[in-house]
């Protein structure tokens, strides 16, 4: 058994015990970071298997932005627990079943024992070229279109997301900006004609 | 030496992991969030352990952009709950019947 296979085995044991906590644990916040802990085990797998540029994706953007998100939400919530848990002893059999049928179901058909191939050469290393290279030669050739439209996926996202939670207040006294620039001098100033001087009182006429 | 059936199986594994969360979590729609990422993690799994034994580089290509979807997705998900808890001061699905469908 080489170093990678033990290596392998350690990060697959963590990865399967804390997807198995994600299920299991009753606080959703200690549901979020046993996912976080899913996530990293799982980048070191991808790691073994040449795909390093992946593995530092899934850690930045999961790990970083993704799952804080994921934390944010759930304790800005305040969630009372105790309904969300009924139904949970109930349905434990039923999930099992499913999830232990589908997993041998699965098992049978990819041929597990069929596919005891050695993988063959790194084809990144075969071409001299870094990971990240490989990835990038393919990604900006032949998947440039699908990358723009990926960009524009997060863009309809986040012009999606903003307004659905952005609220209006209305007991509250706020500027409005667009009226603060709308407005025009004659609405707020008024401007009289007036002599600069008072004229002189005329001389009364003195009488003979 | 690692092969494909390893691989293979841990996506499996992941997989039927996340099925069972979304049957016994039925009624917390922050865990079952958690758990369709969980698939798309073994999905991304299996797409990296084809692309490194065919030597083809569109198996990383796509989990790439399935990256890219399950932010979008996750991002517009939890904006959705937290306008549900503003509104209705509760997530949990079967309170969630306004619409009696």
């Amino acid at each position: 058994m080489s170093f990678q296979l033990i290596c392998f085995y350690a990060f697959a044991a963590i990865t399967v015990g804390a997807a198995l906590a994600v299920i299991a644990v009753r606080n959703p916040v200690h549901a979020a970071l046993c996912l976080v802990l899913t996530f990293f085990s799982t980048a070191c797998t991808w790691l073994l298997a040449d795909a390093e540029f992946l593995a530092i994706m899934l850690v930045l953007v999961y790990v970083g932005a993704v799952m804080v998100l994921f934390l944010f939400v759930v304790m800005m919530l305040n969630l009372d627990l105790d309904p969300l848990r009924e139904g949970f002893v109930r349905a434990l059999p039923v999930g099992l079943a499913v999830a232990v049928v589908m997993l041998v179901e699965m098992l049978a058909l990819i041929g597990v024992r069929t596919l005891q191939v050695a993988p063959p050469a790194d084809p990144a290393v075969t071409a001299h070229l870094s990971n990240v290279r490989w990835l990038a030669t393919a990604l900006f050739s032949n998947y440039m279109l699908p990358f723009e439209v990926a960009a524009l996926i997060l863009t309809v996202a986040i012009v999606a997301a903003i307004p659905l939670v952005l609220r209006r207040r209305s007991d509250v006294r706020l500027q409005d900006p667009a009226r603060q620039v709308r407005v025009q001098a004659r609405d707020r100033l008024r401007i009289v004609k007036m002599a600069a001087v008072k004229a002189a009182a005329k001389p009364e006429s003195t009488t003979p | 030496m690692i092969t494909l059936a390893h691989f293979l199986t841990l996506g499996a594994i992941l997989f039927c992991i996340a099925v069972a969360g979304i049957f016994i979590n039925r009624k917390n729609v922050i865990v079952l969030l958690m758990a369709i990422e969980l698939m798309l993690l073994a999905v991304n799994t299996n797409f990296i352990a084809f692309s490194r034994f065919l030597g083809n580089p569109a198996g990383e290509v796509f989990v790439f952009f399935i990256l890219t979807v399950a932010a979008a997705e996750s991002a517009i998900g939890l904006a959705i709950f937290v306008v549900l808890f503003r509104n209705r001061a509760t997530i949990n699905v079967t309170e969630i019947d306004s619409m009696q469908g």
